[in-house]
Order: structure tokens, then sequence, then C-alpha cells
């Protein structure tokens, strides 16, 4: 019978699928020992890792969980970014630019795995940055807020610029040429080729090397002073007139010192002033505490609905928590896979979803009671109470995908939440109910299809 | 069954309920976390822990501690105006002193723009949210008298768990959120998933049976799906009541919250959304529907 043929290949799919979520699902390293009497077996599994050649395109692809900063801890910060002084048709390059420079300060600090984003709320414009597991707060804080003023200047009178003690004094001695942090593009810590001294080198942009260009011909041999908020960083004499906009500043410096300036540099170059308004942190313990927590109670959850379902629907129900596994096997896969990071109220988002996938399968079984209690036998009633409960499950599953992406908000629209924690828990129960008509229904379809044969419930 | 017999009780009893959440709100109103309010909230595990010499050292910097829980094993959260972070340097200083071996769980400081930013898009989401789902069943159904009830039967589940907020929050110290938005949200869909089951099996019975009168064919659909609805909400409810008993302090109003909309939401489907429905045929001249 073609029919059978059919769903058997479905069947099989479906082991299928869910031996490849069993493996993607297993703990990195499997260690297994087998002592049977004589017989003695020891091997170790490791999870396979995505890293293949398609063509000449290589995937290769991390599939560990991620967790957002509420369950790893660590630090957030929210800023409010001022764009009174950028005229709009230049806003975007500008907030692209901030953004750039905001990762990269941040990496060179060597955290993993932050995110930066920018905000659009109404008129007004938020920098909002993630920084997992630092948990200084206030080192996150000037990592990233110092709101410094990077300007160069010609040395004009030497003397006095050595010796000035007031800014009037400092006014006189040096002339204003013109540049400053915004025609910085970066700088960075390098070796000198030829004598491997550590040197710090600075990059402008277009205009930044037009401006240096005519800077370092006016001050050859001069000086030119570098001053972040007021306070001299430095004072480097010019070598040589520099047109390509790419210079270097050596002298008495160790690895670290380079470092430290080339932060420094950097640190004035935000192209728009931003201002703190909210810093979060949370610690990595407390994170780790309600991550153990919800995964406990999630497991107790399954546990009475697999026992909840046996009880009142006996071997159908069996089936139905088969399906409830499989789910919740593709469900992690797919977090592991899109990737979706997993916030608190994600957890519950999922835990929630389980509830609602379970939903297809009751309105299903109480169909079946029904269309057997007419008189159906048991394949007809089967085929026709998934017909019938199809309708019902569609409606009310659309119910809960509306406010589902009200909450995700897709397209970010400025009058609704675009707060982590929110579309944590939106993107998990969306997910979960998609996955849930899946399995509650084409899954266990099939599985009661080959498993249960006449016999009367 | 009869069940529709039991409307007057209906009526009593959403009556009283959604006055005892009026009066709740009105005379215990909310306990607004900093996310309304602004503000900053600072955890803290503290062994050796005084009250007095913690107040002290906040009066101190000039700041005075709004409330002080305690959270259990030696944890703290304090709640205070929201300050910069020089104020919270000077502050751990100090706390250090007295404190040698305090540690910081979690720091949150919100301004008071956020604070307002956060109670219009929440309003903006619900009347959004309201409104789409209205759109849905009343075009699903072709019937917007189906549309009006579900959507009245979902105000009656919200206003049900904000009074209920009201009610926790004066008795054990609840606050709302913005995680209790996203409960709010979630029951306005978990209050109309269940009506539509509902809704779904009259029309499957009109189509049957085009002359049955509307009394009869919210009964015959109300005891066809109770057991569905009861079996269903108990699954949610057993998963819900796991995460309030034992997921832990971060989610435990989190989980209340979804839990009194599930509950909420399943009795006002067949107490609220159906009586309604009834209401609106006996009262509508025309009696068309499909």
């Amino acid at each position: 019978m073609t029919n059978r043929k059919k769903t058997f290949r479905i069947f099989w799919t479906i082991v299928g699928m869910t031996l490849i979520c069993l493996v993607l699902n297993m703990p990195k390293k499997l260690p297994v020992n087998i002592h049977l009497g004589k017989f003695n077996w020891q091997h170790d599994f490791y999870r396979p890792e995505i890293n293949f050649k398609l063509g000449s395109k290589e995937v290769k692809k991390n599939i560990d969980l991620k967790y957002g900063l509420d369950l790893a801890g660590g630090s957030s910060l929210l800023f409010d970014i001022d764009t009174s002084s950028v005229s709009s048709e230049n806003l975007p390059t500008a907030l692209e630019s901030l953004k750039l420079k905001i990762e990269r300060r941040i990496n060179l600090f060597g955290v993993s795995e932050t995110t930066v984003k920018i905000n659009k709320q109404q008129d007004k414009y938020r920098l909002q940055v993630d920084l997992p597991g630092v948990e200084d707060i206030n080192n996150a804080i000037e990592l990233i807020g110092t709101t410094a003023q990077l300007n160069f200047y010609g040395v004009i009178d030497d003397n006095l610029f050595e010796t000035a003690t007031s800014s009037a004094d400092f006014q006189k001695s040096v002339k204003d040429i013109g540049l400053n942090g915004s025609h910085l593009r970066l700088s960075s810590a390098t070796i000198n080729p030829n004598d491997s001294q550590p040197e710090v080198s600075l990059e402008f942009n277009e205009e930044g090397a037009k401006i240096f260009a005519q800077a370092t011909k006016e001050f050859l041999s001069k000086r030119i002073a570098i001053l972040l908020d007021g306070q001299i960083l430095t004072a480097p004499v010019v070598n040589s007139v520099i047109t390509e906009g790419k210079a270097s500043i050596s002298g008495s410096f160790d690895s670290q010192s380079a470092k430290n300036l080339s932060v420094q540099l950097n640190a004035g170059a935000l192209p728009l002033p931003i201002t703190l308004i909210q810093p979060s942190q949370i610690g990595a313990t407390l994170g780790k505490d309600s991550l153990n927590k919800g995964i406990f109670a999630g497991v107790v959850g399954l546990i009475l609905v697999c026992l909840f379902m046996i009880a009142n629907y006996g071997r159908f129900g069996l089936i139905a928590d088969i399906g409830l596994i499989i789910y919740g096997l593709i469900t992690l896969s797919l977090y592991r896979l899109i990737p979706v990071t997993l916030t608190f109220p994600g957890i519950v988002g999922f835990i929630l979803s389980i509830g609602m996938a379970v939903d297809s399968n009751i309105l299903i079984f109480e169909r079946l009671k029904e269309e057997t209690r007419k008189g159906k036998d048991l394949k007809m009633a089967l085929e026709s109470a998934f017909g019938r409960a199809w309708d019902s499950i569609k409606d009310a599953n659309t119910c809960t995908i509306i406010t589902g992406f009200i909450l995700f908000n897709p397209l970010n629209w400025s009058f609704l939440s675009t707060s982590g924690m929110i579309r944590g828990f939106a993107v998990t129960l969306i997910l979960g109910i998609f996955i849930g008509i899946f399995t509650g229904v084409f899954v266990t379809r099939n599985l009661l299809r080959v498993f249960i044969r006449e016999k009367k419930i | 069954m009869n069940v529709m017999k039991l409307r007057p009780f209906f009526l009593v009893f959403s009556t009283i309920l959604l006055l005892v959440s009026l009066f709740s709100i009105i005379f215990w109103k909310f306990n607004l976390s900093i996310d309304f309010t602004g503000g900053t909230t600072w955890n803290l595990n503290i062994p050796k822990y005084s009250e007095e010499k913690v107040k002290q050292i906040f009066s101190k910097n000039n700041l005075e501690i709004k409330e002080i829980n305690s959270l259990g094993d030696q944890n703290y959260s304090l709640k205070f105006a929201d300050i910069n972070i020089t104020k919270k340097n000077d502050l751990t200083l100090s706390l250090k002193e007295n404190f040698p071996d305090f540690k910081e769980l979690k720091y949150e400081s919100i301004g008071p723009v956020l604070g307002r930013e956060l109670l219009q898009k929440t309003i903006t989401a619900v009347i959004l949210s309201s409104l789409f789902l209205f759109l849905f069943i009343g075009r699903r159904f072709r019937d917007f008298s189906f549309g009006a009830s579900a959507i009245l039967a979902m105000f009656h589940d919200t206003f049900i768990l904000i009074g209920s907020f009201a009610i926790f929050g004066h008795f054990f110290g609840a606050e709302l959120d913005s995680l209790f938005v996203t409960a709010l949200l979630t029951t306005l869909s978990a209050s109309v998933h269940d009506t539509v089951v509902t809704f779904d099996r009259i029309r499957e019975l009109k189509r049957q049976n085009y002359k049955i009168d509307w009394v009869q064919l919210a009964n015959q659909a109300v005891t066809e799906t109770l057991n569905r609805s009861i079996n269903n909400s108990m699954t949610i409810i057993i998963m819900l009541t796991s995460l309030v008993l034992l997921g832990g302090s971060t989610t435990k109003w989190f989980a209340t919250a979804l839990l009194v909309g599930v509950i909420c939401g399943t009795y006002s489907s067949t107490g609220v959304a159906i009586p309604l429905v009834l209401f609106f045929k006996k009262h509508s001249k025309k009696n068309k529907f499909i």
C-alpha cells in the first residue's frame, strides 16, 4: 500500500531528524564506560563541529548555546547619543562610525561576544552596549563612556609651551590647526620594523589627511601637541611632511604605554558625544543560580505534564510525550543554529510554549474521543480528528503569534519596546509555537499512524 | 450540560472580581519598579549585615534608601534614587570600609525618562494587540460581535491581572516591572487563544444545524470543549506552578502573573466571552451568522 509506505518514509525521516538533533545537543565530550564482567569498553564521544566546505564556501558554525547577560553575568550600558552637532544627511555615517569605534575600543580590551546596538527612540538615538563577563561596571564605563575631546595644536612658542601653567599661557604658545578627534579614523600600537621599538600609529580620514598634510608642512621640525580634554597626551616633533594621512609617533614607549596612548587617542575620536543613562550589572553567580533553578523547574514541570498526558490519554498520551521530547530537541537545536541568545524570560517563554505545544495534542485527542464515541473505527476517527482539530489549532495559535510579533517588534518600531528581555521572551515563544504545531500535528500524527493499531481506547 | 444557565452567576462573579481589582488599584496602588519610576536597584551580598550601618553610609552620601529587602542568604536589595557612577563609586568605597567582604550581585540605575517610555510603550502594545486580534477574530468568524466579545473578555482578564498585582504588591511586595508588561501582553493572547477554540466549535455546530437556538448552541459548544479547555490549562498551569515554586526569585512574579493570566483566560472564555456573544445576539436585530 503506497499510503503505508509514505507513512513509513515520513516516520524514518522523523527518526533521522531526531537523531541529528540529539547529536547537536550532546555535551562537547561524552565519556562512555561500559563494564560487563570481562567486557570492558571505553570511548569518548565528541560532539561534531560544524566545519566543512560546500563548494568554495566554507561553512563554520559555533553551536554552543548562547546565554544573555542575565544568565551569564556581565554589564549592560545604555547611552544617549547627542546628534545635535551633525546634519541629518551625515547622521547615518556618524552613527555607523560611532558604533565601529565603540566596538573597536571594547575589542582593544579583549572582551568577547559583546553587542553594540543603536536604537532609535522617537527622534532620539540610544547606544546599547552589552558586555558579558565584565563585572566591574566602573571599568566598563570608563572604557566606553569617556566623552573626551581630542585636539591637535601646532606649537609656536616652545619655551612658553614647556613652562605654561595657565591655560592663557598655553593658548598663547600654540596654534589651533583645526584638527580634532572626528578626523582620526584609528590609532593603534605597532612595532617599528626598523628598530623594533613600540610606536603609536595614527590614521586620519580624507579631510583629516589634508589638514594634517598642511600642518606638518607648517610645523616641520617643530612640535604638534595632542590634547585629550585639555590634558597634553604627547607633543611629538614633526620629522617629515605627511601627505597620505598616516603617521606614527615614536619615542620612549614600552608596549604598554604605546597601547595606552592609542586607546586614549581612540577614546577621543568619538564622532558623537554620548552620555550614560542606564548602567546595569548582574553578577555571574546570580545568573548561574537563576539558570539552574529555571532548568530544574522546567524539568519538573515537563515530567508532570508527561505523566498528566499518560494519565489522561493512555498510550496516546505516551505518543504525545514522545512528540514533546522531539519538540524539545528541535527547539534546542534551533537555539544553537540560529543562534538564539537565551535570557531568563526566554526560558520562561520556552517553558510556556511547551504547555502550548501539548495543547494541539489535547485538542486532537479530545476530538478523537468524540469521533470514536460516534462509532467510527480508530483509523477513520484518527484522520478526522486531526482534520477537524486543525482549524482550532490554526486560529488559536495565530492569536498568540500576533501578540508574539508585537512583543518582538521585528521592524524596530520606536513606539514599541526594543528591550532585550522582552524580545528574548517573544523569540522563544514564536519559535515554540511554530515547532509546537509541527511536532503536535505532523510528528504525532505520523507516530500514531505507525504505532496505533486497531484496539479500542 | 446547561452551562449558560449559570450566566447570572458568571455576571456576579466577574463583577465582584472586577470591583475588587478596581478598589485594590485605587486603594493600594501599585508597587512600581524602577523600570517605570526611574531609580536604582542595588543587590548586594553582605556578610555581618547591619541595617543601621548601611543606612548611615547612605545618609553620609546624602542619599536616602527607599527600601531594603532581604533576599535570603545574606543577600539584600536596596532601592534609592537614580545616581551617577561617581556617586556609586563613593558608596562602594564606604561600603567596603564597613563591610570588607561585601559583593555586588546586581546593579541597575534607570533615569525617569526611560520609565515614562516603558509606560507609553506598554499602552501602545496593548492597544495594537487588541486591534489586531479584534480584526483577526472578526474576519475569521465573519461576525464582529465575536471579535468584540473576545476583546472584552480579554480586557476583563487584563484588568483582573493588573488588580491582582495591586493586591500582591500590597501584601507580598510584588513589583510591576518590564517582565510584568510581558506577562500582561502574553495574557492578551492566552485569553484569546482559549476563546477562539470555543468560538470555533460554535461555528462548526452552527454550520451543521443552522436553525439551532443560540443558547443551546453555546451550551453544546462549551460542553464539548470544556474537557480540552481544562486539560490544556492544566498543562500550562503545571509548568507555570513549578516555575513559581522552584524557579527562583528572578521570575517568581513573572510566572505568577502568567499563571493568573492563564487561569483568568480559561474562565473568561466560558464565563465572559460566550455570555457576551449571547448578549449581542439577543440585542441585535439581524441574527446573521456565517
